[in-house]
């Protein structure tokens, strides 16, 4: 059995207070990481295997490794908390639950890395993450964990709570930086990447918030073992979060690698009302769609990009044979459609032209050159756009199309849903 | 009513300092809860003391969408149109029972300024869809008769 390493405090009653968390072997880590040289502690993440867990999978002690090393050049160390990609919700339950772990793996990463200055960038609804943290900070300064002199290591950092406000795209890390600086969530143009020109001009490193709760495990017990769990290049513990039509949605944290029938059947009780499984979206909404007969793929980084998917966040959306997959598809792209920052064209536009396309085919109203146009446009939108969200925009209309083209057929010459029931509502507003 | 400012610890750090831009999704916020909405002579206001032309506070205020330029209800219901949501029942049909019962339309305040009914993307609550939040209190596993309670508690209230 795997004992749960990140979600396991979050059960506890008053799992968000420092007490709690202090009773629980609570900042042990920044102990032994203040006794190590930055240099040792970017080696032991490196070696850990830690890939980022905020959808792109990055190796992240390489990333801190592209920091610079000039002590005199400011840095910045910015966890981002921006969830809002339908089907993802792990980062609400860390952020919520227990946020001194999170302050202990920001404290060693900008130890390691020479940053002074934190910022946590909470997504705007998260109300609640935000009112725990500004309590968490308060009292990580009063115990001295923050702050000058950090337990009397001669290093200082200082921490502060910034709230979003409503703008899936603040996720993209240099959307979430112009952010911070006040300014609308337009992505910058990359390079340079944040590591060299980040925040105010600075140097920031930039996590996921999940990836930082790594960080005190990895440090307290030891690269080999973090490296001991998962697959060969997917390493570590995971939180899954699973929805859709299973028995018992909610998050579990399991080994990377777990396959997707062990998490759906084993942990998630199984499908609804004992159906049979249609499709699942591995990784959250911008991650192509699988099938039932994927069951046995482990949720890994390089087992899902084998079947043409993507790990992503880790959040599978279970959908059973009731399930009409072209309004699934409908569904996503107008969330995409909606949250398109709008500064380029193919992206802003395109989302719209795919989301029209697809309202069409799922009214009834759709013609027989549609799929070939829905996916002509994909491939003028995925990879010409400014950020990856035209990549991540086109996977939910075009994954659909090749795995459930039937569907879609059924659709055109039948003008309805192949499973019946589905919903409809009025075009996207321009 | 509690504070939403969201940058409190103080630090003297110089990376803040001469960055009052930094600070303009704070100011707001703080406007926002003062006057209920971002008006024009709100964010005048805001403007004048971050220094910021009010050009620059109306693109990052129009940018984002829990800041809002028209008067809001004193509730604002939110009802999740995500897909984990619609999966288990919610979504259009939430939006429908509601905009029933207050006859408003997505969008639209009632006529007595105590709701404002709004259609919004995923909330980080699919595991305990259906998702609906009213400011900022989240509500799981609606169903429509906690929907009934729902309202009917917050039609009592002042
Ligand atoms: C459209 C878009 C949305 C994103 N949203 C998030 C998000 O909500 N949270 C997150 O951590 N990363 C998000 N990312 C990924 C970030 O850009 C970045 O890769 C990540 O924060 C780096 O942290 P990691 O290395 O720990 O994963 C998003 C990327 C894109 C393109
Ligand atoms: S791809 Fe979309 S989200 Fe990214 S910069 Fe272009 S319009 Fe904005
Ligand atoms: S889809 Fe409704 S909360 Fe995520």
């Amino acid at each position: 059995m795997f004992e749960p390493v990140l979600t396991r405090n979050i059960h506890r009653p008053n799992s968000e207070k420092i007490y709690t968390y202090l009773a629980n072997g609570g900042y042990e880590a920044v102990r032994l990481a203040l006794t190590k040289s930055p240099d040792e502690l970017i080696d032991i993440v490196k070696r850990s295997g830690l890939r980022g867990r905020g959808g792109a999978g990055f190796p992240a002690g390489v990333k801190w490794g592209f920091m610079p090393k000039d002590p005199n050049v400011p840095k910045i160390v910015a966890v981002n908390t921006d969830e809002g990609e339908p089907g993802t919700f792990k980062d609400r339950e860390i952020v919520e639950r227990d946020p001194h772990q999170v302050i202990e793996g920001v404290i060693i990463a900008s130890y390691a890395v020479g940053a002074h200055r934190a910022y946590v960038y909470i997504r705007g609804e998260f109300f609640l993450g935000v009112k725990r943290w500004i309590k968490a900070i308060a009292d990580a300064y009063e115990h001295g964990f923050l702050g000058k002199n950090i337990l009397g290591s001669g290093f200082d950092l200082d921490m502060s709570v910034h709230r979003g406000a409503g703008a899936y795209i603040c996720g993209e890390e240099t959307a979430m930086l112009e952010s911070l600086e006040g300014k609308p969530g337009n992505p910058r143009l990359k390079p340079p990447y944040p590591a060299q020109v980040g925040l105010f001009g600075y140097p920031t490193l930039v996590h996921n918030i999940e990836t930082l709760a790594c960080i005190p495990h990895i440090i307290l017990r030891g690269a080999e073992w973090f490296a001991s769990i998962g697959t060969a290049e997917s390493k570590g513990p995971k939180i899954f979060s699973v929805s859709g039509h299973v028995n018992r949605p909610g998050n579990y944290e399991l080994p990377l690698g777990t396959t997707i029938g062990e998490i759906i059947y084993e942990h998630a009780g199984g499908i609804r009302n004992g159906k049979k499984l249609k499709a699942v979206i591995p990784g959250g909404a911008s991650t192509p769609v699988l099938t039932a007969e994927h069951v046995n793929v482990p949720m890994a980084f390089e087992t899902l990009a084998a079947v043409g998917s993507q790990l992503g966040t880790g959040a599978m959306i279970v959908m059973d044979e009731t399930t009409c997959m072209v309004e699934v598809a409908r569904r996503l792209t107008k969330f995409f459609a909606h949250e398109s920052c709008g500064r380029c064209v193919p992206c802003r536009l395109g989302s719209r032209r795919l989301y029209e396309i697809l309202e069409r085919i799922e009214r009834g109203k759709g013609k027989p050159a549609d799929l070939d146009l829905a996916l002509e446009l994909a491939r003028e939108i995925d990879g010409l756009t400014f950020c990856p969200m035209g990549s991540a925009l086109v996977n939910p209309a075009r994954s659909t199309i090749e795995r459930f083209r039937e569907e879609y057929d059924y659709h055109l010459t039948n003008k309805k849903c192949l499973v019946g029931n589905s919903t409809h509502e009025p075009i996207l507003r321009e | 009513m509690v504070a939403t400012s969201p940058i409190t610890t103080q630090t003297d750090n110089p990376l803040q300092d001469g960055r009052k831009r930094a600070m303009l999704l704070a100011a707001l916020y703080i406007a926002q809860e003062q006057f209920g909405w971002l008006s024009e002579e709100a964010i005048q206001r805001v403007a004048e003391r971050l220094n910021l032309t009010v050009g620059q506070v109306k693109s990052t205020a129009s940018f984002y969408t829990m800041f809002k330029l028209q008067p809001q209800g004193k509730y604002r219901i939110q009802v999740c149109e995500g897909l984990s949501c619609y999966l288990v029942g919610g979504a259009e049909p939430i939006i429908n029972y509601i905009a029933e019962k207050l006859g408003i339309q997505p969008g639209e305040t009632t006529p007595d300024g105590k709701f404002t009914l709004e259609v919004v993307q995923c909330l980080a609550a699919c595991g305990t869809a259906p998702a609906v939040k009213v400011n900022d209190e989240l509500y799981e596993n609606m169903t429509f008769s906690a929907i009934d309670q729902l309202l009917e508690r917050l039609q009592q209230e002042n």
